[in-house]
Parts: C-alpha cells; structure tokens; sequence
C-alpha cells in the first residue's frame, strides 16, 4: 500500500471522526498548539525587527546574525530538555516553538524595515514626521510583504513541528504520528502526516490572501510594474 | 569603508563564534553517543574482517563476544569477556554492533560466539514471535526448543531487565505497596504513564487489567521508560509509569519497581546466547558461574555505574567480577 492509501483509508473511517481523541478533537488542539506560539512569537519577533531595522547599525548586525545562529536549536532536543528540568509546565512544549518561529519573523522584519528606500525614508523626516509616525506610517507599511514572509515562513514550520508536543504526552496531530509508529499502524502515521501537510498548504493559502489584503495597494501597483 | 569592513568581518567572527557556541553545546551533550558512533564503525569493519570465511564456525583459539548498541548491553559483554579471560580463554570483543536484526544473523552464522541477550525479547523477537511464554521457565523452555540449531542459550541469570509498573518511594510507603496487586485499592485515581503502544499492547493496560483487575484514571502516552517518562514520574504528572527495571534513575530518583507475581509482563531475564560450535565447557562453568551472581539489583547497580557515573566499563566490569571471586 502506498502511503496515500495508507492515509486515505485511514481518514475516510468514519470511526476516526467521533469520540476522545478523534480527528476533529487533535485538529483543534493542534490548532491551539500552532497558534499560541506563533502568537508570542510575533508579539516578539516583529516589534523587535522593525526597531532593530529602524536603528541599524552594528547592533543590528549583533542582533540578526544571533537570531540566525538560534535557528540551530534543535527543537526536540530542547523540549526534552525542559521536560527534564520544568517538569510539564506549558511552557514546556512552548518555548521550543516560540524560539523556532521568531528567527524567521525578527529576521525578515528588520530586513524589511532596513531595506525600505532611504530616499522614502528621507521624505518621510522631510514632511516633518516624528520617529513614531516614520516607523508606523512609512517603515512598516513598506516592510509589510516581508514582514508577512517572515511570519508565513514561522506558520510553517510551527505547524509542521507542533507534532512533537505529543512527545511529552499532549495532544494534537502528533498523536496520530507518534502512537501510530509506536504500535505498527501505519494508517494514523501516514493520516496524521497528511493532515499537518494540508494544514501546511491551507496556512499558505491564508497568507496569500492575508497579502493581498493588508498590503498597500501602491506597493502591489510597484511590484507589478517592477 | 574601513568602518564598514569592520563592521563585515565582525559579523563574520561573530557567526563563527555563534556556530562554534552551538556546536560545543551539542556536542558536549552528545559526546557518549559520538563515541558510540565512532565504536560501531569500528566494530562493523572489525566484524567484517573477523568473520572471515575461511574459518567457518569461528576459530577455535579465541571466542568473538559481540553486544547490542545499548550501555547495559556493552557491559554486560565485558562481564563475560573478563570472566572468561579470568579462566585462560582467548577473547575479542565486538561491542556496541547494532539492534537485534542486526548482530542475530551474526551469531547465527558464527560470526560472533557469544552474546548477552534477554530471554524473553529473544523469544518473542526471534526464536518464536506467537509465543505466550511468561515465566523463566517457561520462556527458556520455549527458547531451547525454538531457537535455531546453530545457537543455544545458557543458565539464565536472576537479573532481569523487564518492564514494571513503578512508582516513586513516597508513592510506595503511603499505600504500602509491594506488589503491582497492592495498587487494587489506589489504581482509579492514578494517572499511568508509558510509552504510546503501551496503551494498546496485551502486557500492556488490557493486561494490568486482565491480571491485577487495575483500571487507572487515565492513560499518559510518553517514552519508553526515557527522560519523559522519568519527568513524568517525579514531578507526580502521572503516579505510575512503565519503568525498565535496571533503569539507573530507579536508584538515583528513588523509585519502586512493583514485584509482578502473575508475570504480566514476561521474563527478561539476562542469559547468555551462544554459538554452538564455539561452546566448551569451560565456556558454560564460566558464564553459568557469572549469571549465578548476577541479580537485578547488582546489575541495576553496575547500570548506575557506567551510565549514571561514567564510569569505565572495563573497570566496573572487573570491579564486580573481584568482588564476587569470579574475576
């Protein structure tokens, strides 16, 4: 059997569908495990870019160059790790997803803020703008398309990785995965993992839209005729 | 300019020194295992040579004592390789060769003489998967009359390396436990912990329940009596979880392993499997001398030892054998 059909058969028995631990049950679990830490990840990530974008500078460098060395951090590893030493705090399963997912989001924003057209910038002060209206009326509309590759990119991998929260007995899709492996069924293996990629697709449909929607439409205008 | 390049290759440093950072992190963590890993290289190409096919069945001058990829496993192969060395036996040794599908065909051909195996996963794994076998007995009759003709099994020792219900010391001296039995009364309000198939497997809950009449609270799908399920224990996040009983942290966590008087879970007890060619009787005296000594206590005791304190197998090994007048 391939694995299609591994998890096609598996997510079409209706039995999957009802009771504890059934499929609509880990979804939205799962979905509260990808939220969360994608929600504390943004709050940090993204103010923390924009002003690290605006100043610029050596610190900048400091800072950007650190948080790409961060992405090294082994997401299991260190939810073990605090497995060990927390216990089962929620920060247990959360703070490996959070430290995944603000490399991602911190980096393209400062990215975004620092790229933004120094001649812009310089009208922007020209016109009489205070720092504040500079950041929130020029500087992050303009960083805005990255801005949102960073957090896309973030979605992604935590909802690829919140599989691991399972690990230390939560649940979610992981469940499927990983109790699946552990007693030979392939069915909820091969299912589980197939759900997580339509998640994965379905949060990139939603960024698309979330562009089209938020982004000036005189940056879209630009991008076209660039 | 100048400031500029500065500014370049300082982040360039600073990369190097992040990297550098998370590299020393990881692998000061992981340096058992990078040994480990660099070990089996070198016993896969050192098993390679070694079962030259010239001398089919191994040589007669020297015994091959192999072991899995697992630190019990590694010591226990020492135990007997100083234990026989001790009685003017030749020996080399091939520790650290792999999972079980990975050194039984060796032995099976002869490529490696001795192995320290577990009676019941051997059973189960190997000679005979249908097999329903519990008891000591049981299970190394089964074994004697499954496993295939080129192998054989010697004295089963009293040290068995099994699953167990286990729970903290605290846990044991409120409700008086002793036995998996005495948590009858308790079992409805505690939370269970182990590894995910322990849920479904028939030694598993349906056994708990089939065997002792237990139904727990609920169930918590963690590891196989690892980190998590260990955490898991101590911290009271569940009050009984499937525990190896040689796990080090039983003596270092101070926890209980249950005695399991209706055998829900089969024996595992620590027995010697041997190729049959290479079998003398100074051999069998040797290890059966060996596995008269060996109890779960002591072997939990040597596990604490090298896993634990890391200390040298070789020394822990000889230490052991001293002490009890076989080295």
């Amino acid at each position: 059997m391939s694995f299609f059909s591994w998890a096609w058969d598996w997510v079409t028995t209706d039995a999957n569908w009802h009771g504890s631990g059934s499929i609509p049950q880990q979804l939205v679990a799962y979905l509260g495990y990808c939220a969360l830490p994608l929600l504390i990840a943004a709050l940090i990530g993204v103010p923390a870019g924009v002003a690290i974008g605006h100043r610029g500078g050596k610190r900048a460098v400091v800072v950007i160059n650190t948080a790409n060395a961060w992405r090294a951090i082994p997401t299991l590893g260190l939810l073990i790790l605090l497995a060990v030493f927390l216990g089962f705090s929620p920060l247990t399963w959360l703070l490996p997803l959070v430290v995944l997912a603000v490399p991602p989001i911190l980096v393209n924003a400062y990215e975004g803020v620092a790229a933004v057209d120094p001649s812009v910038k310089d009208a922007a002060r020209g016109m009489g703008m205070t720092p504040w209206q500079q950041v929130t009326r020029v500087e992050i509309p303009n960083a805005l398309p990255l801005i949102l590759v960073g957090l896309r990119t973030a979605a992604i991998f935590v909802v690829a990785t919140a599989t691991i929260a399972a690990y230390i007995g939560l649940g979610g899709l992981g469940r499927f995965i990983i109790d699946g492996l552990a007693s030979d069924q392939y069915g909820p293996v091969a299912g589980g993992a197939l759900l997580v990629v339509i998640l994965a697709v379905l949060v990139l449909a939603l960024f698309a839209g979330l562009s089209r929607l938020v982004i000036p439409a005189g940056l879209r205008k630009q991008a076209k005729t660039e | 300019m100048t400031h500029r390049i500065t500014a370049r290759s300082g982040a360039a440093v600073l990369a190097v020194i992040g990297l550098a950072a998370v590299a020393a992190c990881s692998s000061s963590s992981s340096s058992s295992s990078s040994t480990a890993a660099s070990s089996s290289a070198s016993a896969t190409t050192s098993a390679s040579s070694g079962s030259n096919p010239l001398s089919p069945g191994g040589s007669s001058t020297s015994v091959v004592i192999g072991s899995a990829n697992f630190p019990e496993n590694e010591l226990l192969a020492e135990v007997y390789a100083l234990a026989l060395q001790a009685k003017g036996v030749k020996v080399t040794t091939k520790l650290n060769i792999g999972a079980r599908e990975v050194y039984y065909p060796q032995i099976e051909k002869g490529a490696i003489s001795i192995i320290p195996e577990y009676n019941g996963t051997l059973l189960t794994v190997e000679a005979d998967p249908t097999s329903t076998a519990k008891t000591t007995a049981a299970v190394d009759a089964a074994l004697t009359a499954k496993l295939p003709s080129s192998l054989t099994v010697l004295n089963p020792a009293p040290a068995q390396d099994s699953d167990s219900v286990t729970v903290t010391a605290a846990t044991a001296a409120k409700y008086h436990l002793k036995t998996i039995a005495d948590l009858g009364p308790y079992a409805s309000s505690m939370v269970f912990g182990g590894p995910p198939e322990f849920k479904t497997r028939p030694d598993g809950l349906a056994g708990l329940k089939a065997n002792y009449g237990l139904t727990f609270k609920s169930f918590d799908p963690l590891d196989e009596s690892g980190p998590i399920t260990l955490a898991a224990l101590t911290s009271g996040k569940v009050q009984a979880a499937d525990v190896f009983t040689t796990t080090p942290q039983i003596v270092t966590d101070k926890l209980v392993s249950l005695s399991d008087p209706k055998f829900n879970f089969a024996a595992q007890n620590v027995i010697p499997l041997v190729y049959k060619p290479d079998l003398t009787p100074t051999i069998e005296s040797t290890l059966n001398a060996v596995s008269a000594k060996l109890t779960t206590s002591a072997l939990l005791q040597l596990d604490v030892e090298v896993i634990t304190n890391k200390e040298d197998y070789t020394t822990a090994a000889q230490n052991w054998l001293q002490s009890n007048g076989l080295g």
